[in-house]
């Protein structure tokens, strides 16, 4: 064969390998044709706080943790729980048992089986005093038999009530029964931790030449405070049908910076900066995006001895909640698809619709002619005049807020409002110690169940700062926990929420972001935003 | 001179030390911990934190043990935000960087700064002063937070030329956007400090004697004016060379340079102690040497001088 017809031949065949190979390229279930290049980048806003599962606090670290490491569940792209490690799990009839089966092939990124043992250790890790996980309250949260009295130091961490029955199977013990149990294991804390190496580098086992994993990606790179890269776990055990072969987030302190990379084309993913979300749709409608997600933004009133004596008369909570037209704020503050919130629990949250009330079903005209009458009969008006100091951390968007909300009461109700301003830390300081009058407050469920919010306004919830305390309320959660259908106690719990009005609702947020049309399955349902780069890909331009 | 370097040097170990306690103290008066967080701790959970950070010891205990581990072990402790990482690692990651675009902008800073002012002296009242004069103003009015959002603008977004942020191992087409913008404020300082300081030597009387004698310009701008010129200069090139080699929180904000700045001014607003102390000792040292440099710079310059 002459050389001709030998190079002929080759891109012959090169070609027809490389079309084979194009051919093949369209997600099988879609059908459409994928991009070459799998790589999905996207920005976050600080480096993140750790790798380590049991000891990551941070949304975007448990976002690169859930890509290293898979938990027992998982959830789908509506934030419905699937199989993870665990393939099923059983609950015993007081819901006090939880047995998981694990799967045959799930392995570590060296090769090793991925044990009922690897969880075990985990857990226990997560609870132990001695890690000092800023998460542990987590574990606690979940119940776990003698988690309390390990992380207090009265146990020791072997006594936590999880057992690996064998390497297929993990037992959990609760010291309550808890119905939303599996759903919380789709967090990082929960995730299993690689025994081995841990203990041979200690702190040092997330670094890069270091770590071990167990989920679709390993860590690739990490350059702190600039970007870290995940890219295909091979020993995964769903790594065929995996598309995204690289992920790659970039920390970009200034959100406006971020935009102008997005629309650089650096990045695939990025939010957008508050209130100009209608004009980027506009300009940009296939990448402007907006969903629910599972965070209200409130306003807390102090109930505690130190609070105003006015906040202890339910029509002053009342009427100042009435007279937040709160359209305005959702729609020409920020902007950008957040809802107005007449509930404490957002209305996306799962298996339950929060009750509507009395006020949600008023105009705004109803609500001021209301807040009037009730302020009147508090004792207030132009003759005596309500006064108090409203807190909110250093933000534009809080500033806002909390000055469009001033201004409503000042001209509807003559409410004299000073505000303040703090830094964040020295914010949290202050609301802690209920060194306030009405302060600003928000919260993202740590789990998709309404338990995760309404929790924080029981008696003896950290988190309730502005120190309310009704003892029917209480009652009903700690019902909650326990029923086999909770979302009529919630009902009730809410319906006590829109009577006493502990705290302002303002709106419930939105996600709102700029996202490359060529990125697939984006999972715009859940409302968690729990998401996996495993159930992402990106389409050929 | 040699005694000088020392005895310098031994008064910046108490200088330091003394600044390590005052730091220490306004972050204990600082309200809200490194610990503070949106849901509070259980005191459980929290006494184990504090426990395993020390915390839980008396202040004079962990200011102590704090020197004793920096001295015994050039230990700087672990971050308490970033929990697997410790502050020599984020001073071995961020500084370089910091040092790198740092050094260039002063450099092209100097560089550029001090032949405007140069030229716009001896082409006094011509277009070359006006020009010069104008582009230095014009600079001065440009700080990094202006030049920043004005660069990603026109070299990323319009033009497409240079990537909107991040390191990647300092290749030039990540450096050139941070150079600029810590460059150019300075540069239009430098720029006038040297024109008005040249124009005063070249009306001095020595000028004069020197033009007098039939000297050529050239010899008299290099051999005579340059040495006198440059003194202001110099002092005000000190500070200006510890502010750039330490980062600039604004440099590292919007290029994402991942430079140690930005972990400054971070571990102040997330309260984390270990951090903001490390930085602020290598922040005292470098001053410390860099106003000695300085100085033997200016008795070089002025032999007058000594010491």
């Amino acid at each position: 064969m002459s050389r001709l017809a030998q190079l002929t031949l080759t891109t012959f065949l090169t070609a027809g390998i490389a079309t084979v190979g194009l051919a093949q390229e369209t997600h099988p279930e879609t059908g459409e044709a994928l991009a070459a290049d799998q790589t999905f980048t996207y920005r976050i806003l600080d480096e993140f706080s750790s790798l380590d599962p049991q000891v990551v606090e941070d949304v975007t670290g448990s976002e690169v943790a859930r890509d290293l490491f898979e938990g027992l569940m998982n959830q789908d792209e509506n934030g419905e729980l699937v199989p993870g490690v665990a393939t099923g799990y059983e609950a015993s009839e007081d819901k006090t048992t939880y047995t998981f089966t694990l799967r045959d092939d799930a392995k570590w990124s060296n090769g090793d089986p991925v044990t009922a043992q690897d969880f075990v250790f985990a857990w226990r890790r997560a609870v132990s005093p001695e890690l000092a996980s800023p998460y542990q309250w987590y574990m606690s949260l979940m119940s776990i038999e003698n988690a309390d009295a390990i992380i207090a130091g009265e146990m020791a961490p072997e006594e936590l009530g999880v057992t690996a029955v064998d390497d297929r199977t993990l037992e959990v013990k609760l010291s309550q029964p808890l119905s939303y149990f599996p759903q919380m294991v789709t967090h990082a804390t929960t995730f299993p931790a690689p025994q081995k190496v841990v203990e041979e580098f200690g702190a040092d086992w997330t670094k890069t030449e270091n770590i071990v994993s167990n989920g679709a990606y390993v860590l690739t790179e990490h350059i702190p405070n600039e970007r870290s890269t995940r890219e295909r776990n091979e020993m995964y055990w769903d790594n065929e049908n995996t598309i995204i072969d690289k992920t790659v987030a970039l920390v970009i302190n200034d959100e406006n910076v971020a935009l102008t990379r997005f629309l650089a084309g650096e990045l695939d993913r990025t939010e957008i900066p508050a209130g100009q979300f209608p004009r980027l749709s506009k300009e940009h409608p296939d990448e402007a995006i907006s969903f629910p997600r599972l965070c209200n933004y409130y306003y807390t009133f102090n109930l505690s001895d130190s609070g105003p004596e006015a906040f202890k008369d339910v029509n002053v909570r009342k009427a100042l909640a009435l007279a937040i037209d709160r359209d305005i704020i959702t729609k020409n503050v920020l902007a950008g698809g957040e809802v107005a919130a007449y509930s404490f629990t957002p209305a996306a949250v799962a298996n339950f619709e929060p009750p509507v009330s009395e006020m949600q079903e008023m105009t705004q005209a109803e609500r001021d002619a209301k807040a009037k009458e009730l302020l009147a009969e508090a004792g207030y008006g132009p003759d005596n005049p309500l006064k108090f100091g409203m807190m909110y951390n250093t933000s534009d968007n809080h500033q806002k807020i909390a000055v469009v909300m001033s201004q409503m009461w000042k001209q509807k109700l003559g409410v004299e409002v000073e505000l303040s301003n703090m830094e964040w830390k020295v914010f949290l300081e202050v609301r802690g110690n209920q060194d306030f009058e009405l302060a600003r407050g928000a919260w993202c469920g740590d789990y998709n169940e309404a338990s995760t919010f309404l929790d924080l306004l029981t008696t003896p919830s950290g988190y309730n700062d502005g120190k309310y305390s009704n003892a029917d309320y209480d009652a009903l959660i700690q019902e909650a926990k326990s029923a086999d259908d909770s979302a009529p106690l919630y009902t009730e719990a809410e319906q006590i929420f829109a009577q006493d009005m502990p705290v302002i609702p303002v709106y419930h947020a939105a996600g709102v972001y700029m996202m490359d049309s060529d990125v697939g399955n984006w999972p715009v349902n859940n409302v968690e935003q729990n998401w996996y780069s495993k159930d992402l890909y990106k389409v050929a331009e | 001179m040699l005694s000088y370097v020392i005895r310098r040097l031994l008064v910046a170990v108490p200088t330091i030390l003394l600044l390590v306690i005052a730091a220490f103290a306004m972050m204990q008066l600082a309200p809200g911990g490194p610990f503070t967080s949106e849901r509070p701790l259980p005191p459980e959970v929290l006494a184990n934190i504090e426990r395993r950070y020390g915390l839980d010891q008396p202040l004079w205990k962990q200011l102590w043990d704090y020197f004793a581990n920096i001295v015994l072990h050039f230990d700087f402790g672990p971050s308490f935000v970033y929990k697997d990482r410790d502050v020599n690692d984020i001073i071995a990651q961020g500084f370089p960087i910091s040092l790198t675009y740092g050094s260039l902008a002063f450099l092209a800073a100097t560089v550029v700064g001090v032949v405007l002012g140069i030229a716009a002296a001896i082409r006094h009242n011509t277009w070359i002063d006006y020009a010069a004069v104008s582009l230095g103003i014009a600079a001065q009015a440009l700080p990094n937070f202006i030049m920043g959002p004005i660069l990603i603008l026109t070299f990323t977004l319009w033009l497409g030329l240079l990537p909107g942020g991040g390191w990647n191992g300092g290749q030039w087409q990540y450096l050139i956007m941070p150079v600029i913008a810590l460059s150019t404020s300075y540069m239009g300082s430098i720029a006038r400090i040297t024109r008005s300081s040249m124009l005063e030597v070249l009306n001095s009387n020595f000028i004069r004697t020197a033009r007098a004698k039939g000297l050529p310009q050239g010899t008299i701008i290099w051999r005579h004016a340059m040495k006198p010129t440059l003194l202001p200069v110099i002092s005000y090139l000190g500070p200006v060379f510890v502010y750039v080699l330490t980062g600039s929180v604004f440099v590292d904000l919007y290029f994402s340079t991942g430079g140690l700045g930005q972990s400054y001014v971070n571990s102040a607003l997330t309260r984390d102690y270990a951090v903001l102390l490390g930085v602020t000792i290598l922040y005292g040292a470098l001053t410390v040497v860099v106003n000695l440099l300085t100085d033997l710079a200016y008795a070089w310059f002025d032999p007058k001088i000594r010491y």
